[in-house]
């Protein structure tokens, strides 16, 4: 035994609501970032991740204060992602209780800032988020990454980036491909793989679960190390008991937990 | 008295302490970089996280260094991932002089064994929940089902030069030790503060220690059976 995979519920959080309509039996207040937390801790999440979509910048210190309450009660790794700047952003979200940080534009926009920040905090809290899409027609395969939500191209390499980004001391790559996101058709495990294969850091696949079993082909076939997502739980079509008890009766080892 | 979580400067200690108020209510817990408040704490928790040269540099730039030395021989101690490296003798990472309290030293995870059973390549860091295995009786083990897993996030390991240390052991690939405990001292690989339940009863174990360690050597079979 070893290693278990990882699976991580993400949860959009905007002005301090979590936001996409999470839908839990029982819950007294379905957005409040708390209590959904713990119901995810509960089932066995072995991280949780959220991301700050909130588009207002005044709005921006509600994602501390989300941060702040549910490091107190919540006592696995937490990932805050979304706007994320600067080093001061990082040691903010990080002196709230956040145990990583994800950056995914201002990467793009400024590397310097991943090295900064990981010589300053460690690698160990720096994680590098990359949107990227197939490039048509391209043989071999090949991915490029977008910026701003997957709006703007950058004409970068998705594997070289990943590969810049480790050297630049990110600690893991959150990858989320573009193409499948909000499709539930699966993850574009060739993408995953061929990051996966070239990379020394942990892989976090994302975007397109749509059933237990892209979970497994994400580990499968993707050779991701962890696996992401959000609406197959938030709204309750499976628990993360449930992915686990799944993922497991198809040999891949994960974390059992008595809750 | 206190609880002291010492702050040399590297990193988030918020969590840490935070997981120990949860389990050790009315004591009060205190982030302290003063030597006095280390020393004047009835128990002491020693995070780390970042680069090893960074945290030594740190330590020493607070005057730190007599204060945590002092509380490891004397008081009921926890160290926590790099907490647990700097006890050592020296590290590879930036080859960096520890604290020099445990006899050995700290390795990285060497990138031509990172193979998993079935081909894989594994990453490094090593980071995520994986299985301890108690290979001891221990008051910090106390309620803790045998192979519980913990998380990690490192990329370094200890090697103790006496196996008498060595509390907990892990596999990734190669088995390394994830837990060590001396005389008043116990310290760990792992995140205790982000274990989940695991990690919880250890830190609650923890607090309520009177920093004795059972002198008797345990049997193979206790040590496979695990908790006391």
């Amino acid at each position: 035994m070893g290693l278990a995979k990882r699976i991580i519920p993400c949860l959009d959080v905007n002005a301090g609501r979590v936001v996409k309509g999470v839908n839990f039996v029982g819950l007294r207040d379905a957005g409040d970032p708390v209590e959904i937390a713990k119901r995810y801790d509960d089932q066995g999440a072995d991280e949780l991740t959220f991301l700050d979509i909130t588009a207002s910048s005044d709005g921006r210190d509600t994602i501390v204060s989300v941060v702040e309450a549910v490091a107190e009660q919540v006592f696995i790794p937490l990932t805050v992602g979304g706007g994320v700047r600067s080093v001061a952003d990082i040691r903010r979200l990080l002196n709230a209780g956040a145990d990583k940080v994800s950056i995914n534009t201002a990467a793009v926009q400024n590397p310097a800032l991943v090295e900064e920040s990981a010589r300053r905090f460690g690698s160990q809290c720096i994680v590098v988020a990359i949107d990227a899409r197939r490039v048509p027609g391209s043989d071999p395969l090949r991915w490029e990454v977008f910026t701003h939500g997957g709006r703007n191209a950058t004409g970068l390499d998705a594997v070289a980036w990943g590969k810049r980004m480790q050297a630049a001391g990110a600690g893991e790559i959150l990858l989320t491909s573009m193409d499948r996101d909000g499709t539930k058709q699966g993850f574009d495990v060739e993408l995953t793989r061929a990051f996966s294969e070239a990379l020394d850091i942990p892989v976090i696949a994302s975007g397109g679960v749509g059933s237990l079993q892209h979970l497994v082909d994400g580990v499968k076939v993707g050779r991701a190390d962890a696996v992401l997502a959000a609406s197959i739980f938030h709204y309750g079509e499976f628990t993360v008991g449930e992915a686990k008890a799944y993922m497991s009766a198809q040999g891949i080892e994960t974390r059992q937990t008595d809750g | 008295m206190h609880i002291a979580v010492v702050d040399y400067g590297m990193g988030n200690l918020r969590s840490v302490a935070k997981a120990v108020e949860h389990v050790a209510p009315g004591r009060q817990v205190v982030v302290t970089g003063d030597p006095d408040r280390v020393a004047s704490a009835e128990r002491v928790v020693f995070p780390g996280q970042g680069a090893m040269p960074d945290c030594m540099r740190e330590l020493d730039a607070r005057g730190l260094r007599p204060a945590v030395i002092e509380a490891a021989r004397t008081k009921p101690f926890l160290g926590i991932c790099i907490g647990l490296q700097m006890l050592f003798e020296r590290s590879e990472e930036g080859d960096t002089p520890g604290l020099g309290l445990l006899p050995g030293r700290v390795r990285r995870f060497p990138a031509e064994r990172m193979v998993g059973s079935d081909g894989s390549k594994l990453k490094v860091p090593h980071m995520g929940w994986n299985e301890v295995r108690q290979t001891r009786v221990h008051p910090l083990w106390a309620g803790i089902p045998q192979s519980a897993r913990f998380y990690f996030v490192h990329s370094y390991f200890v090697e103790p030069a006496d196996p008498g240390l060595i509390a907990g052991e892990t596999h990734y690939p190669a088995p390394f030790t994830s837990a060590v405990a001396g005389s008043r001292l116990f310290a760990v690989q792992f995140h205790p503060e982000k274990s989940h339940h695991a990690g919880l009863r250890l830190l609650s174990n923890f607090v309520a220690w009177d920093g004795r360690t059972p002198a008797a050597v345990q049997t193979p079979q206790a040590a496979l059976t695990g908790t006391p």
